[in-house]
């Protein structure tokens, strides 16, 4: 196991990425992940790879089409407001099937917002904000370590769906320093590994065969077939990519649901009420789509009350609503706006909540 | 020691920052677990910063604290605003070159330490903050000399070794 460094979120990031098999980054600066674009383009091109600073999001998610489209593995990163203006490409690239890893580090909006952290973007990264019918799988981590863990993977794992994958960050992650222990650099992929391992892809016509790669499909019968096979897919995803963690459901009194920063804080107000005698469980989903409904099942069924705690105005209550299936009642502690509550704060409310199912 | 938190805040340009690290990063050359969060913003010369660190023997959940077990406060503002962060008996460090109002409270430990004319003495105003660190891990205890000198070597590798120096004494020099 190799040594352990203390580490920024925005620079793991990077880091991870490379180490997982980034040969492409494309962005633009933008608060809190600004450290990212500017470890990017200090180390890409020292690692054998490439870095463009794009004119706007818009361009960079283009630009990151066409790298994926001739199969290079590519890593776009933004904050709320940047990740909003490439939903378009995203539905391009879902329906054109190619892999890319895109990050976001959000923070408070809506609109341009502002720039402490948020998590108000849960339905733009679960939802999609582009046109059609497609799904992105998405990954929330609530430490550093766990964000070197998922990024390192999701190159592969966007390879291997031929798909984009997400990674909803937030500010407070992005700016925080933890020890982490990173992961052995994975071999590059060669240009002649590409033609072989991605046959798909636009690597040149030196492979014998023609790829094509488009989103436009004018007959509707073409297209209600493709997207019939796009959702095959999907459906294989919600078994095979669900991934939360769960801690003492299983004879709670309340349960939390929780994801990123958030779910760290509720960790703490947890202890807190079991100092109280109050037995509390949180689940973190740690995909956001496919949202992790299986691990309601495992709730205790004398819960008393569920609480979605999240730094928006209850964009995943919906998802734990239609989880939790009216076996319990469900309510909110939020904040929003840039604003993270302290874990007194969150405590203070779950008691308040609690008085009400006695 | 379970958990130490541990809150530091002052102006932009003082190093408020770097107090921070260098106790998260002596803190893990420890084996210990660490989160070092700090403020961020529209960053300038003069503005607000502050930064929070806990230091563990076990896994942190929080890395966003309320009450801390020790505040270091570099200038006024920071003391108005941050005193009543500070848990009962815990401690509290004023930079008393720049803060000239004592603080209110009674309950707490409170160490008046004159930062600035203690680094001016040594020939460097900049390193008040290395003197104010020097006077936390001697009072406190949260981390070893020995680390955070091991921390210095490897921050100011490359650095000549007069800044090295200077660094070195401002670490030692509160009594």
């Amino acid at each position: 196991m190799s040594e352990r460094v203390l580490m920024k979120g925005n620079e793991a990031f990077g880091e991870a990425a490379i180490r997982g098999g980034c040969r492409y980054y494309v962005g633009y600066p933008i608060t809190p992940q600004n450290e990212l674009t500017e470890f990017m383009s200090r180390e890409m091109t020292k690692r054998g790879g490439k870095f463009v600073q794009a004119e706007s999001e818009l361009a960079s998610i283009n630009m990151a089409y066409g790298i994926a489209a001739a199969g290079g593995n590519v890593f776009v990163s933004s904050a709320s407001p940047g990740i909003a203006l490439m939903q378009e490409g995203l539905s391009f690239i879902c329906s054109a099937e190619l892999p890319l890893v895109a990050l976001n580090v959000s923070r408070g909006g809506p609109g341009i917002g502002g720039i402490q952290p948020g998590q108000a973007d849960y339905n733009q990264v679960t939802r999609g904000g582009g046109n059609g019918d497609y799904h992105i799988p998405v990954f929330a981590p609530a430490s550093i370590q766990e964000s070197i863990d998922i990024l390192y993977d999701a190159f592969s794992l966007a390879d291997e769906w031929r798909n984009p994958i997400m990674i909803l960050a937030d500010g407070m992650i992005g700016q925080m320093m933890e020890p982490v222990t990173l992961p052995e650099p994975k071999a590059p992929i060669s240009e002649d590994e590409i033609a072989v391992r991605k046959p798909w892809a636009l690597s040149g016509t030196k492979k014998g065969h023609r790829s094509v790669v488009k989103s436009l499909r004018m007959q509707p019968n073409d297209l209600e077939k493709h997207v019939e096979k796009l959702f095959e897919k999907y459906r294989q995803a919600e078994k095979e990519l669900v991934k939360y963690d769960s801690d003492r459901i299983e004879d709670a009194e309340v349960v939390f649901v929780s994801f990123g920063t958030t779910a760290r804080i509720v960790s703490e107000v947890i202890d807190m009420l079991a100092e109280d005698g109050i037995k509390a469980g949180l689940i973190r989903p740690i995909s956001l789509w496919p949202f992790p409904e299986e691990a309601f099942s495992k709730v205790n069924p004398k819960t008393k009350v569920v609480i979605s705690a999240e730094l928006n105005m209850g964009q995943m209550m919906t998802d734990v609503k239609a989880a939790v299936c009216g076996r319990f009642p469900v309510r909110l502690i939020n904040r929003t706006g840039g604003i993270i509550p302290t874990s007194l704060e969150i405590y203070e409310r779950a008691k308040k909540i609690l008085g009400e199912y006695k | 020691m379970a958990t130490q938190k541990m809150f530091f805040s002052g102006f932009g340009g003082q190093g408020v920052l770097m107090i921070g690290r260098n106790i998260a990063y002596a803190a893990m050359l420890e084996g210990k677990e660490v989160t070092f969060l700090p403020s961020y913003g529209p960053e300038m010369r003069g503005g607000t910063a502050n930064c929070t660190v806990i230091v563990s023997d076990k896994m942190i959940s929080s890395p966003l604290i309320y009450e801390a077990d020790l505040v270091c406060v570099m200038n006024l503002p920071s003391l108005i605003k941050f005193e009543r962060m500070v848990k009962p008996d815990k401690f509290l460090f004023i930079n008393s070159s720049i803060i000239s109002q004592s603080a209110t409270r009674s309950d707490i430990q409170i160490a008046y330490v004159n930062a600035n004319e203690i680094a001016k003495n040594l020939g460097n105003e900049k390193a008040a903050n290395m003197v104010m660190l020097g006077a936390i891990v001697k009072k406190t205890g949260v981390v070893s000399f020995d680390s955070i000198e091991h921390v210095m070597e490897k921050t100011f590798a490359g650095k000549k070794q007069s800044v090295i120096e200077l660094n070195r004494n401002a670490l030692h020099a509160w009594e």
